[in-house]
């Protein structure tokens, strides 16, 4: 640990000991959320997501391709995260890292276990062919809290993405004029909380990141029920504070969900 | 070669017992080793039901490369992976994105009842080897390296003992195989420190309400509990040894 981030550990676990941020913020306050929809015009859908200064964007591109056969009916879904250089000085090009592979995997399991996507509805030739869902997620400034804006983004780019029209004809897949929008059934958000001495933050920028002990984050899905959780960090939690998160997390989710799923 | 086989319907019948016989709050049969390996620093074995895993642990040592070394204690690395025979239809050696995934997790769950401070600049490298893998290779790998890393003689605050729980045909169980993870609703591996009571390894997939999240919680807690007995039992019945050895 650099001396400067020794000096601002003590300060910011005295704050938030006092339930007060450096920024101002209150300990289960998010920072300003920006959502826009459709910022990328050659995938079929897309969104990028500001959270204070994190700023993450996400495209989807759907293609042909075999489904995994152990189901053998339903279509493939498939998500990656680059921690693109310029985001940070601290990322590197070259091949995915352990913290883009496990942030790629966090976000890929919110989706998978709520079943936000109905992948049955992706078939069109049973074993055979299925419609392949690519997520990208490109972090474009890191300031911490990479998951949340993340998983946002990639499902606000999910709500966003236009189905090609098609049709088979003598076993042949033919593309019609005209777009479905991509079939969903539920509505995955992340909760990221650091853990600053005994107490839990939400939403942790870069500077409560670089001193925590450990992270967590909780995904709740659309009826409150957590689909899915990863710790994160070398510190510890105890039973009672995971369980206070999960509670804070349904909260805070119903919150964001309302940014990105209307009506 | 995947032989088709039928998953069956029901994984737990109406009497709560399940399809190897256990009850729903039991733990698979489990055997553990210390010090099996001749050349590593300190190793470890754990079968756990179908579960076959060796871990072994080399250091504190020099760390390369060089530049990773940190300058207040000691690098702790851990590589997770599993052999190519070690399931069903063959996995490339090559490591996968769910391996640097699961090793990431080992590592941080392990760090903090390591006393790294204590061994600044150098590394102290795990590494687990799953030869045959039933569901919750993850936790038993937990439990196995950190045996092998107390075998290492490297200072620990305390054994990490790691178990599963999860909801499988709409009942919370203790301990879940590969077939009840994958028809199940929910999984939930987590690691514990015994004496900290700390939770240092938690992860979920599946649905559960917040009231079947707590329970699960404590049930795996409990099952971590059990796993930390034998753990202890082992490493002391390889120091009675050692004495007997060194006193005949």
């Amino acid at each position: 640990m650099s001396p400067t981030v020794r000096v601002k550990q003590k300060q910011i676990a005295q704050l938030v000991s006092l339930g007060k941020r450096l920024d101002g913020r209150g300990l289960t306050d998010y920072r300003e959320i920006q959502l826009d929809m459709g910022v990328a015009g050659r995938a079929e859908g897309s969104a990028r997501v500001r959270l204070g200064k994190t700023e993450v964007m996400v495209g989807t591109k759907i293609e042909l391709g075999e489904p995994f056969p152990d189901v053998p009916n339903e279509g493939v879904l498939t998500v990656n995260a680059e921690l693109v250089p310029l985001a940070s000085p601290t990322f590197e090009p070259g091949p995915p890292n352990e913290d883009s592979i496990e942030l790629a995997r966090v976000v890929d399991r919110g989706i998978r276990e709520s079943k936000a996507i109905a992948l049955e509805k992706l078939c069109v030739e049973p074993g055979k062919k299925v419609f392949v869902v690519f997520v990208d997620v490109y972090v474009l400034n890191h300031d911490g809290n990479l998951i949340d804006a993340s998983a946002l983004a990639a499902l606000a780019a999910l709500i966003n993405t236009k189905m090609p029209k098609y049709k088979v004809e003598e076993g042949e897949i033919k593309v019609k004029s005209g777009y479905d929008p991509l079939p969903m059934r539920n509505y995955p958000i992340a909760v990221t909380f650091a853990k600053i001495n005994d107490n839990i933050i939400v939403d942790p920028w870069l500077e409560e990141e670089q001193v925590m002990d450990a992270r967590i984050t909780i995904t709740t899905d659309k009826d409150g029920k957590i689909c899915a959780v990863q710790k994160g960090g070398y510190g510890c939690f105890t039973t009672q504070r995971i369980l206070e998160a999960a509670k804070i997390a349904r909260e805070k989710a119903q919150e964001l969900r309302k940014l990105v799923v209307k009506g | 070669m995947k032989m088709s086989r039928k998953n069956p319907e029901k994984l737990i019948d109406e009497k709560d017992v399940r399809l190897d016989g256990r009850g729903l709050n039991e733990l698979r049969p489990i055997k553990i080793e210390v010090g099996i390996l001749g050349n590593a620093d300190g190793s470890a074995y754990i079968e756990q039901g179908k579960n076959k895993i060796l871990a072994a642990v080399y250091g504190p040592r020099e760390t390369h490369p060089k530049h990773l070394a940190l300058p207040d204690r000691a690098l702790l690395r851990c590589r997770y992976h599993m052999a190519p025979f070690s399931v069903d239809e063959r996995k490339s050696p090559a490591p996968s994105r769910r391996e640097i995934e699961l090793s990431k997790v080992i590592k941080e769950s392990l760090e903090p009842a390591v006393f790294t401070e204590y061994y600044p600049r150098t590394s102290i490298d795990t590494f687990i080897e799953v030869l045959q893998a039933d569901g919750g290779t993850r936790c038993a790998s937990i439990t196995v390296a950190s045996l092998a890393l107390a075998d290492a003689g490297i200072p620990m605050r305390s054994l990490v003992a790691a178990c599963a729980a999860g909801k499988v045909d709409g009942r919370l169980v203790l301990d879940l195989t590969d077939l009840e993870d994958k028809g199940g609703e929910a999984d939930l591996p987590l690691a514990w420190i015994p004496n900290l009571n700390a939770i240092t390894l938690l992860q979920m997939d599946g649905s559960l309400t917040i009231d079947e999240f707590e329970k699960t919680l404590n049930m795996a807690v409990e099952g971590c509990k059990q796993i930390y007995g034998l753990q202890k039992e082992t490493l002391k019945a390889k120091y009675i040894t050692v004495k007997e050895e060194v006193e005949e």
